[in-house]
This record gives C-alpha cells, structure tokens and sequence, in this order.
C-alpha cells in the first residue's frame, strides 16, 4: 500500500488533527509517510515526529475552498500513486474528503477509530448512531480514503525529522471568497474538540454568575469548559462551549459534568469521553447511567470540595 | 384582505415580470434517520439495523436547519423548495413531513440507499441540469455520522461546496455564508450555484399545522428511477460498545476522594 496523508497546518505546525493523521498513516503502512500540506510550514512543522518521512508544501490554496484542498489532494495522490489518502474528519477534512473520494472514485469511512484490519480486505471502525454502536465497513474501491476521527487515536511521538520540498500544481480556481475570519477566544484554554480534559455546567448551576467554580475547576486539572444545549441557550454561556448532538462531539480522558442530567443528546457528544464525572443532586439523572463515578450532591457544596481537593492535589505533584 | 394578499405576493408578480429577478431554486436532500431517543440494536448476527420498535423521522440537521432554512429563502413566492430522499415506499411518511413543513414539491429516487457515494450518485443525476441555486444537505446523519454526501453531490457536478454552514443569506445572486472552522468561524461569499452542509443556527424549528398536513397530501411527490451505481463501501458488522462497568458513588461530605480516585484508579489525572 502507498499511503498520503494530508494534514493542515497553522503559524507554521501542523495542527493536533493533523499530526493524527499523520500518525494514523504511519501506522498503516508500518514506516514512515509522504504528507501533503497547504503550509508554510516552520521546519517540517512537527510532521516527522509524528510519522512522515516527506511534506510536500504546496502555497496558494484557499484552505476555504473545497474545490481547491481536494485539487491539491488528488494532485498529490497522483503525483505519488497513492492508493490510500488519509486525512482527518476535522472542519477541514469535512469539507475536502468527499470530494476527494468522488473525485478519485474511491470509497470513504469518514471518522475511523481504529487502524485499518486488512485480514479480510480493507475494513475500518467508526462511530455509528451517534456514538452509540460502532461499524465495521469495507472499502471495496482501489483507492481508499479514511477520515480519522479526531481525538480517537493519538499523536506518535520519537519519528526523526521529514525531508520539506515544494509542491507546485494547478489546484483551479476558489469558488468561494473569505470576507473575515473570527477566532474564538478560548482565555487560553486548550480549544474544545481537542481538550484532554473537560468540566461542564449545565441548568442545575442556576445562572451564569455561578460559573466562576466551574471555571477554577478547569483552571486547577488544566481543563477545558463546556455547557449542555439549555445553558447555550438561554445565553449563559457562549454557544462554542455547547457539547452535545447538535453542538461540539468530544472525547476527551476526563470530562466532569456538573448539574446535567444527561439527555440522550448531551450523551451523543461527550459519550466518547474515557472517564466520565457526574456531579448532580437527583439521584434519578439518566447521566449517572453513563458515568464511571458519581457524587449526588449539591454542586455548590461539592465542586469547591473538589476545587480545594485538586489545589493539594497540585501543590504534591 | 386584498392589501394583505398583494403584500403577499407582490414579490411574486415583481419577481415574474422583471427579468432581472430569478425565482430561487433550492434542492433540500433529507435522510430518514431513527429518532434520537431510540434504542440501538442489530439483528441478522450483527449485520443489519434492528427496526423492530423504532420510530423514523427526518435527520434533524436535515430538517431543522437546511430544510426550515431553504423554507424562509423560498416562501412567500420568492422561489421554489424541492426535497429529495433515496430509499424506498416506507421513506413517504418522511417525505410527507417535509412537505408538510412547506416544501413545494418532493422527489423519492426509487431505490435502497446504499453507501453515501451510491446517494449522492443519485442525487447529482437528478439535479443535473435542473438550474437549482442551492443544493442542501444536513451536516451529517444521526445513524452513519459521515457527512459526505453534500461534498460528493458537488464534486459530481462541478460546485463549490460549504460545509457546517451556520448562517446563510443570499442577495442577488451571491450568498453570504458563516461555516465552523476549527476553533471560530468564518463569513465566506459564494456566486452562483452551489451545495452546502447545514449546521446548528442556520434556522429554528418549525413545527408543521394542520393547514401544512392537509396540503402536503396533495403536493407532488414524483418517484424516480435510480441510476445504476455500485457502492464503495459495505458495512461488515455491527458492534455495540461494551456495558459500562457501573457508576461508582462517592459521598458528597467527602468529594475530594474522587480526586484520589481519578489519580490512582482511573489515572486521568
């Protein structure tokens, strides 16, 4: 198998869900990989670490531009014969991936979760039902392209440095314009969809002025915060911060709910998470069901307990 | 009465007679899913979906966002609002929602849905050459979670493609759009046709009445014959994520033991 892996880059790094994929891909092939980026990259960007022997750099495409990525993609495919493209299923990788496979007649999985098992042809496992079964799908076509869930799976680490050469192509024209760009401020905090750890308020927190113990919480376990679905909105918190079906999906190691009772669309988003807190003061939530520990307690009284317990519990690491 | 009706439709009869103005077209594509609250199990050793109990409805993103979206740019005689599903006769109860909800006129390409390549295949073939401005989809589906098939429909026919759009506008010609990006979002503008996955914020729910239901009988629902496509991918098995162990319960007077445990046993942190 020859395998390309695209990756996106920012001020000069490849980003967490692109390292992804590139460690996914190295995986696959069992060596090292050839990465195709939109760049600039500073050195290669952190790409070698994570598996790739090569970054082609390409300049003058409009990440934006779905037309354009998959131009670049399938350029790259070609030029290196790959029969596997892997990417992330990130924004970007939504964006670009089917056409990518439409473009070269290939088959798609679209957030896998583990490595390819290719003891009975090419078969890859991702989320089904909201995260709720899980399917194992056989890519029939030559070509193959597999979108990796991002958070799933992990960044390789102790690959030596890539060799960084240019990529030249005619990648077409943009259909669409970018008019502006709007970053979220996180306050520093790791963004969401690639948080380690995550605290959640929801209603039983009674109002967006008791937030600030969830907020320490966070601060001390270096977590990022969330809100469920209500809590986003009736506007007590910034709507980027909902987790759930319809908002962000989220897997992160820890994620501590507090005052959630744990609708069946807040699980569809964080159900993903390897240890899931349930902090609530009804014993009937359907959210401890799906908790690996539980305090049924007021959270006004239990989330200091916590804040002052993670303060000793940093100041003896 | 008469001031309310030419209020009404006065864009309809500006928009008819001036030849600078053309009537908008959207296609909304709409996948029948489970409902949200279903349970999850398979039959055939694993192999296939159990139906057995489970109510269907419209994919949410489907209906919520691009549909109800594709309603506020057309209604009111500024256009015109096709839906379009792959699968076969149990898909109407569906089809007759979106209907009922305001879409105009719907289409059902005669076939068991196959892999996500296989739908929009059918779906691109039936818009081709349509003269649609706007091609829609849901950003992804509730049971496969792939959020493919917009992206391939446009591929297929030579559009750009905006996907997780949250805002849409449109004015002359160009839409303006707002689309999730990692860690923010971004305002793009797109001319001429185009296909885009809907998000959370482009529209609210709409909830249909009775005036809705009755006239959805009525509205046209024309069946069509699928092209011949062969799928990329098959699903091998199914596998439902193992039990969860219980939930251990610490004492609320002693909180800070779940720190300890979260340490030692469960090692997160």
């Amino acid at each position: 198998m020859n395998i390309l892996v695209f990756a996106e880059s920012a001020e000069g790094k490849i980003i967490k869900s692109g390292l992804e994929a590139i460690s996914y891909g190295a995986k696959t092939a069992g060596s090292p990989v050839t990465v195709v980026t939109s760049g600039p990259l500073n050195g290669d960007g952190g790409a070698g670490a994570a598996g790739a022997a090569k970054v082609m750099v390409a300049s003058g495409v409009n990440g934006s531009d779905s037309g354009q990525v998959s131009k670049l993609i399938v350029a790259a495919a070609k030029s290196t014969g790959a029969d596997i493209i892997v990417l992330s299923h990130d924004n970007t990788g939504k964006l670009a991936g089917p056409r990518v496979a439409a473009a070269l007649g290939a088959g798609l999985v679209a957030g896998a979760i583990a490595l390819p098992d290719t003891s009975n042809g090419f078969v890859v496992k991702k989320n089904v039902f909201s995260g709720k079964a899980f399917a194992h799908v056989r890519i029939n076509t030559a070509t193959k392209v597999v979108a990796v869930l991002p958070n799933a799976l992990g960044v390789s680490a102790g690959g030596g440095a890539a060799a960084v050469e240019s990529f030249a192509g005619d990648f077409g024209t943009a259909g669409v314009r970018v008019k502006e760009v709007k970053k979220e401020s996180t306050g520093g905090m790791v963004p969401l969809p690639e948080a380690e750890m995550v605290v959640s308020g929801g209603r039983g927190l009674k109002g967006p002025e008791n937030w600030g113990m969830i907020e320490e919480l966070a601060k001390e376990l270096g977590a990022t915060t969330a809100c469920s679905r209500p809590v986003a909105d009736i506007g007590w918190r910034p709507h980027h911060e909902h987790v759930g079906q319809t908002g962000i999906a989220i897997r992160p190691n820890l994620y501590i709910a507090v005052g959630i009772s744990g609708a069946i669309q807040h699980l569809a988003g964080v159900n993903g998470s390897k240890v899931i807190v349930v902090v609530n003061n009804d014993k009937e939530a359907p959210f401890f069901k799906a908790a690996d520990y539980g305090i049924i307690g007021d959270a006004f009284e239990v989330v200091p307990k916590l804040v002052e317990a993670m303060k000793a519990h940093n100041a003896n690491k | 009465m008469l001031h309310s009706f030419l209020a009404k439709f006065a864009p309809l009869f500006k928009k008819a007679f001036d030849p600078k103005i053309r009537l908008m077209k959207i296609l909304v594509c709409i996948s029948k899913t489970p409902d949200t609250t279903s349970k999850i199990a398979f039959t055939d050793g694993n192999k296939k979906f159990d139906e057995n109990g489970v109510q269907f409805i419209i994919n949410p993103y489907d209906e919520w966002y691009a549909l109800v979206r594709a309603l506020e740019l057309t209604e009111n005689g500024q256009g015109q609002c096709t839906i379009i599903t792959v699968g076969g006769a149990d898909c109407e109860p569906v089809i007759r929602k979106a209907l009922a909800i305001g879409a105009d006129e719907a289409v059902r390409v005669d076939a068991t849905a196959g892999d996500a390549g296989y739908v929009a295949a059918q779906i691109a073939e039936y818009a081709r050459g349509k003269g649609f401005d706007i091609i829609m989809t849901g950003k992804e589906t509730i049971d496969y979670n792939g959020g493919i098939v917009g992206g391939m429909v446009a591929e297929m026919l030579g559009l750009p493609y905006v996907s997780l759009v949250t805002k849409l506008d449109v004015s002359g010609g160009t839409a303006t759009l707002v689309r999730d990006i990692q860690g923010g979002e971004e305002v793009l503008e797109v001319t001429g046709p185009f296909v885009l996955s809907a998000a959370k914020g482009m529209a609210e729910q709409r909830i249909p009445n009775m005036r809705g239901i009755m006239a959805a009988r009525t509205k046209p629902l024309n069946v069509v014959a699928p092209a011949a496509v062969d799928n990329a991918t098959e699903v091998v098995v199914y596998e439902l994520p193992p039990a969860k162990q219980g939930c251990k319960y610490i004492d609320p007077a002693n909180a800070a033991e779940l720190i300890q445990l979260l340490h030692s046993e469960a090692k997160v942190i």
